[in-house]
């Protein structure tokens, strides 16, 4: 398992020579984007598509937020609110958080980190942005002429017999975009299995790659159940065939069971490739290899397959069996092993570390705080009796805006911060990030917090008009919202900048182990001139070479931080 | 550009170079990723039909005389019919993949045009004689739905509307099934007539294969489930 340090490989020499072939300049025209094959390229266009859902998304919660700054409900009807909550969960559920990082992120480094040419079809991801987008446009269109009031969970049977909303068509864009999900999820459990380069053993796969592993098992497994559970509600809305109406024998029980059978697991598509990066960041950041690597690994694969098993814990109080939701709280306390083992094991990776606080790092480390309280306050939730009192509270809200905010959405900005320069080739705005982080650190907890409160006080979620003692939580919690949305802001701008003014990035901007790192910023169309050879373990940063003095990050210029990396293998 | 990238490594790439995408290495590495990929999909269309029989078997421990009296609405003569039909079909399939490994182009060919029309000799069937039937008895679920039994059964007019809203679910499901199989025999057949180039490589056609055997078997459980219900 000979380790070799070669100064520098073709690929960054080249870097400096002239102004080479990669995969933004190969061609120009508006085809050669919207019929690409090249992964890399889908990737753009998911990031583009998503972010466009992002804000969409994010301008209904901050109207959400506005409304609920007074306890009378001034600004919105009560359907005008019933169908704002929906616009809102719908889109950054089905249309942002789910595909977010895996579309994004997972499709740009995926090939990448095993040392691939592309995904093992690319044709298939083409057709799975396709979906997305013609399922997000329908979400859109159904939005615009009339919109959804069942909220994003849809459930019998109101939303398949009374709602008198764009249900069916609501109900299709996500069935449509549920299948751009499962090609997403077939492509890569197929280009994991099967294109890893040489010597790229699975034990040697960064942590990146085992987390999207179990990501893709959960959307193959989970998403055609919700597909055929809400197509059932779209053709009982049509035909009365009555499988989840309970006038005509029907369970609307059923329909819950099926939901939250992918709808809880999805949860963990939104979160585990999130925990995916913060493994790259923290290894990165704290220069050390991630302690107890394959412990970390399976538990990945461990909270897989405890995901399936919990769903029940959404229905203590809708009437499932007390025996059933005695398992499932059990087994839903059983998840918090594997989560926690991934906590104290990047904490324990951390310790000791040569740490360096560059942007993603801090929102890898915001993502530990954050994600521990969202997932602790599950617990609280996950408990019988606590679950009574605190179900359909703002408590509920709270968590999982925790989990899915501080946890999924902190981590697609690690990613988005750590891989910016090989996705562009571009270096952004360090110390603005830093500041974007910060602001949307507190912004983030100055919004949620204060409904922990507000849930324990028995706020019902749902509701625009609520006890005028409520209001100074509220007021809290819309004005860590307008934080929030500035902290956004910041990176739209940065990253924008940084296309057109930003400094061209080396091969290695972070002095980053991993084989993503060892080709040019941006990659040639073809990834790599040559396929590695992969004879070392991930995360060997301890043999790196010459550490300390090629540590300070973007600000660097162009090839200053190259110094030391595998090369290929192929010399 | 791609075989040059692939001839720089130590894996070597001379056979069946014309039929490689370029992201594969090699025809192994091809061949097995279509295969795990298939098998990948096929993972999901049983958990899609999965949620179906689900349901359906949940209602039928709650309701079996909704399900009895509902079952004896359909043939088993023309069940048993389509299943001879699928059953046969999937003869045909093996025959046009086994045509296609050994580079009998026309043959394979011929035999995916059999299977196609045994396909859809099954949909002629399955709705001229079994569905459209139904609708000129009332049975489809809806305002229009009749319960010929009402008043000397003890099965509700709701819960008879339950069973067929099930059983059209499932059929109509598969035969969605069948309806994108012909569709995708079909286009092989016109490409191997062709001499496409991607039919010259038999890979395709084993896929096509492999998917058509699952539309078969969900028909080998659904039949059981909805024509064959016991007597009293």
């Amino acid at each position: 398992m000979s380790i070799q340090h070669a100064p520098a490989h073709d690929a960054s020499v080249q870097h400096n020579t002239e102004p080479k072939k990669n995969y933004l300049n190969a061609e120009h025209s508006v085809a050669s984007w919207l019929l690409t094959k090249d992964h890399k390229r889908i990737a753009v266009l998911y990031l583009i598509s998503i972010t466009f859902f992002f804000i969409i998304g994010g301008v209904a919660a901050s109207l959400i937020r506005a409304e609920l700054t007074s306890p009378h409900g001034h600004l919105f009807t009560n359907d005008g609110y019933n169908k704002l909550f929906s616009a809102h969960g719908i889109i950054m559920v089905f249309f942002f958080l789910v595909p977010s990082i895996p579309a994004t992120i997972g499709n740009f480094i995926i090939p990448l980190m095993i040392g691939a040419k592309d995904l093992a079809f690319p044709r298939l991801n083409l057709l799975s942005w396709y979906l997305y987008s013609i399922g997000g446009l329908i979400a859109l269109g159904a939005m615009i002429s009339g919109g959804v009031d069942t909220g994003w969970t849809f459930y019998t049977p109101y939303s398949s017999v009374y709602s008198n909303g764009q249900v069916v068509a609501t109900l299709i864009a996500v069935f449509i975009a549920g299948f751009s999900s499962i090609a997403t999820g077939i492509n890569f459990i197929v280009t994991i299995h099967k294109m890893r380069a040489p010597g790229l053993t699975w034990f040697r796969l960064p942590l990146f790659i085992w987390a999207h592993y179990a990501t893709s098992v959960i959307i193959v497994l989970g998403t055609p159940v919700v597909a055929i559970t809400l197509a059932l509600v779209a053709v009982e809305r049509v035909f009365p065939i009555g499988i989840f109406n309970p006038a005509q024998g029907g369970d609307p029980l059923l329909f819950q069971h099926m939901f939250w059978f992918y709808s809880h697991p999805a949860v963990y598509i939104m979160v585990l490739p999130s925990m995916g990066i913060i493994s790259e960041v923290i290894a990165n950041g704290s220069r050390k290899r991630i302690f107890g690597y394959e412990l970390v690994a399976f538990s990945s694969l461990a909270i897989a397959g405890f995901g399936f098993l919990v769903w029940g814990h959404h229905m203590f109080v809708t009437g499932e069996s007390v025996y059933l939701a005695m398992v499932f709280s059990l087994i839903s306390f059983l998840v918090a092993v594997p989560s926690a083992i991934k906590v104290f094991n990047w904490t324990a990776t951390i310790y000791k570390g040569n740490i360096t606080l560059h942007a993603p790092m801090l929102y890898a480390l915001g993502f530990i705080g954050l994600f521990t309280i969202g997932g602790l306050t599950g617990l609280f939730l996950a408990s019988l009796s606590v679950d009574v009192h605190l179900n359909m509270t703002y408590f509920v809200v709270a968590h999982f805006h925790y989990v899915m905010v501080g946890g999924a959405i902190f981590g697609f900005m690690a990613g988005l911060h750590f891989w910016w320069p090989k996705i562009t080739g571009r270096l952004y705005d360090e110390l603005w990030a830093k500041i974007a982080a910060a602001i949307i650190f507190l912004g983030f907890n100055l919004t949620f917090f204060p409904q922990f409160v507000l849930g324990y006080l028995g706020m019902p979620r749902r509701y625009h008009y609520y006890p005028p003692e409520f209001q100074v939580w509220n007021v809290m919690s819309t004005a860590g919202s307008s934080i929030l949305g500035v902290g956004y802001l910041i990176p739209a701008i940065y990253f924008g900048l940084s296309l057109f003014y930003g400094k061209k990035a080396s091969p290695n901007p972070w002095n980053a182990v991993g084989l993503e790192w060892q080709t040019a910023s941006p990659p040639p169309t073809e990834n790599f001139e040559d396929i590695p050879i992969v004879t070392w373990e991930a995360y060997d940063y301890t043999t790196l070479p010459d550490v300390e003095s090629d540590l300070d990050y973007p600000s660097l210029e162009g090839d200053g931080a190259i110094a030391g990396f595998h090369s290929g293998g192929s010399k | 550009m791609s075989l040059e990238a692939a001839h720089n490594t130590n894996i070597a790439v001379h056979e069946h170079e014309e039929h490689l995408a370029h992201q594969f290495m090699n025809r192994a590495q091809q061949d097995e990723s279509y295969i795990v990929g298939m098998w990948s999909f096929l993972v999901t269309e049983i958990l899609f039909f999965g949620a179906l029989f689900l349901c359906y078997s949940i209602f039928r421990i709650q309701y079996p005389m909704a399900y009895q009296e509902g079952h004896e609405e359909l043939s088993w003569q023309l069940g048993c019919l389509n299943t001879l039909i699928l059953l046969t079909s999937s003869l045909t399939m093996v025959l046009a993949v086994h045509a296609a490994q050994v580079n009998k182009r026309i043959l394979a060919a011929g035999w995916l045009v059999v299977t196609c029309f045994l396909a859809a000799g099954f949909l002629v069937v399955k709705l001229a004689f079994e569905w459209y039937p139904k609708y000129l008895h009332h049975l489809i679920p809806g305002v229009h739905f009749h319960w010929p039994h009402e008043g000397f059964s003890e099965v509700a007019p709701g819960k008879a509307e339950l069973f067929f809203g099930l059983y059209f679910a499932m059929t109509g499901l598969h035969g969605i099934h069948v309806v994108i199989g012909i569709g995708i025999m079909g286009v092989l057949a016109i490409m191997l007539l062709l001499n496409h180039k991607s039919t010259q490589y038999y890979m395709p056609i084993e896929l096509a294969g492999l998917y058509w055997h699952f539309v078969d078997i969900v028909w080998i459980f659904l039949f059981p489930l909805f024509y064959l219900i016991g007597k009293r």
